[in-house]
């Protein structure tokens, strides 16, 4: 479906991203598969490093660090903040909501709204949507969402279909009202009848973690993965992406009355290299305007490969420049959405380590 | 010019690939072969591969990977 928006803008974008760094050379001895034939996936896919959390860190834990950074430093006021939305697919805890565990652990104020939202790899834009909507309130000036995921503690070291990729991270994007803004496009789809070609079996109440669901198993290719881990079929996933994600952003951009060529930046998710390529191509957008250079970098950690592109891609030029800008992400559920807006005159653009 | 069998048997050597018809059924391409061949392709016959046409379908036998090389534009 289209939604559109008017009257809000991003103000800030703030990357969060663990220190440790975790390199694919260094991984290539832990899969079952020759190591020459491992290797060549390294150009192909863009599997150089990724940045994987420490044992034990959490969602919150980024969370609070990029927030605390952002208060410490003068860029957000703890009373300016009237609502979180946290977009997530590995929550602190089943209870309460980690936006929660944020707010106490922050000491927020107590008028204000904290979300949880289990989505992922469309998660920024879904994060974004609901920001607009709750913007529309006269109560709500300043929403902060928070994309974050550690979903490494959560995929095999084992399974080369998935573990290269993955990356953890957060990111902090403040969204306000902005009675000046231009008009905001969006389309958002998803099919749930696709569900099971990204998941983690077990762990919630439908097939609850055991003994048994921890033991790792070969998928038939050699790939090994226990039920408590993180699956992904990628045929079906990468012909997903292909047949739906190019119409939506050709149709989003006809809707908006804006000529694809009069896009400066297409800042998609990015799972992976070839996909990012293949979309551009699919688009006939140059490489330049799509990059797709966060997966062989930082690791793919969901929702967060977008602010992460943008902190990394335009950076510093978003204080002072502005951007027509097209946002998708695509992914678990399944999900595909677009935003088409003006991105510029940024408060910080950047990345942190934690 | 490497021939498309050429190319299959410097991605997966152990297998014959002119002896089957069904490559991905018989297990002789999985996912990450197809986007390795699809990378070959390209760069050896100066095509692009449509992201659409990158299904099983397309590469189940010589003669289908034949066809989706000619179907290829040349960007």
């Amino acid at each position: 479906m289209n939604l559109d928006y008017l009257g809000k803008r991003i103000s800030g974008i703030l990357t969060i991203l663990p220190a440790n760094v975790s390199r694919f050379d260094d991984e290539a001895g832990n899969y079952t598969f020759p190591r020459e034939k491992t290797m060549r996936l390294k150009p192909l896919m863009g599997f150089e490093e990724h940045r994987i959390v420490e044992d034990g860190v959490c969602v919150s834990d980024l969370c609070v660090h990029g927030l605390r950074s952002l208060f410490d430093r003068g860029l957000l006021r703890k009373e300016d903040l009237d609502a979180i939305v946290l977009v997530t697919q590995s929550p602190d805890h089943f209870m309460p909501p980690t936006s929660n565990v944020i707010q106490g652990l922050l000491e927020l104020k107590r008028d204000m709204i904290c979300l949880d939202i289990n989505q992922g790899c469309a998660g920024f834009e879904i994060g974004l949507l609901q920001a607009f909507a709750l913007l529309d309130q006269a109560s709500i000036n300043k929403v902060a969402v928070l994309n974050a995921d550690v979903l490494s503690r959560k995929t095999s070291r084992q399974d080369r279909n998935s573990f290269p990729l993955i990356g953890d991270g957060a990111s902090v994007t403040l969204v306000e009202k902005d009675p000046s803004g231009g008009r905001i496009h969006a389309n958002i789809q998803m099919d749930g009848t696709l569900r099971n070609a990204l998941t983690i079996p077990a762990g919630g109440f439908r097939q609850p973690s055991t003994a048994a669901t921890a033991v790792p198993e070969d998928d038939g290719s050699g790939n090994l993965r226990a039920k408590d881990h993180l699956v992904m079929n990628g045929q079906d996933v990468f012909g997903f992406v292909m047949t739906e994600v190019p119409p939506m952003i050709q149709s989003l951009a006809a809707s908006a009355g804006v000529a694809m060529a009069d896009i400066d930046w297409f800042l998609f998710h990015q799972p992976n290299k070839f996909m990012i390529q293949k979309l551009a191509e699919k688009l006939e957008v140059p490489y330049d305007k799509m990059p797709g250079n966060i997966v062989e970098k930082f690791g793919n950690a969901s929702g967060v490969t977008i602010p992460t592109n943008v902190c990394l891609n335009l950076g510093a030029r978003l204080k002072d420049e502005r951007f027509k800008v097209c946002f998708a992400g695509f992914g678990v559920g399944l999900t595909w959405s677009s935003i088409l807006m003006d991105l510029g005159g940024l408060d910080f653009c950047e990345i942190i380590d934690y | 010019m490497k021939s498309v069998l050429e190319i299959l048997n410097g991605i997966r050597p152990e297998f014959d690939f002119s002896t089957s018809q069904a490559f991905i059924a018989d297990g002789m391409l999985d996912s990450f072969d197809l986007l390795t061949l699809v990378s070959e392709l390209e760069a050896e016959y100066g095509i692009r591969i449509d992201g659409q046409a990158i299904v099983p379908e397309n590469f189940v036998s010589i003669e289908a990977i034949e066809g989706l090389v000619r179907k290829s534009v040349r960007p």
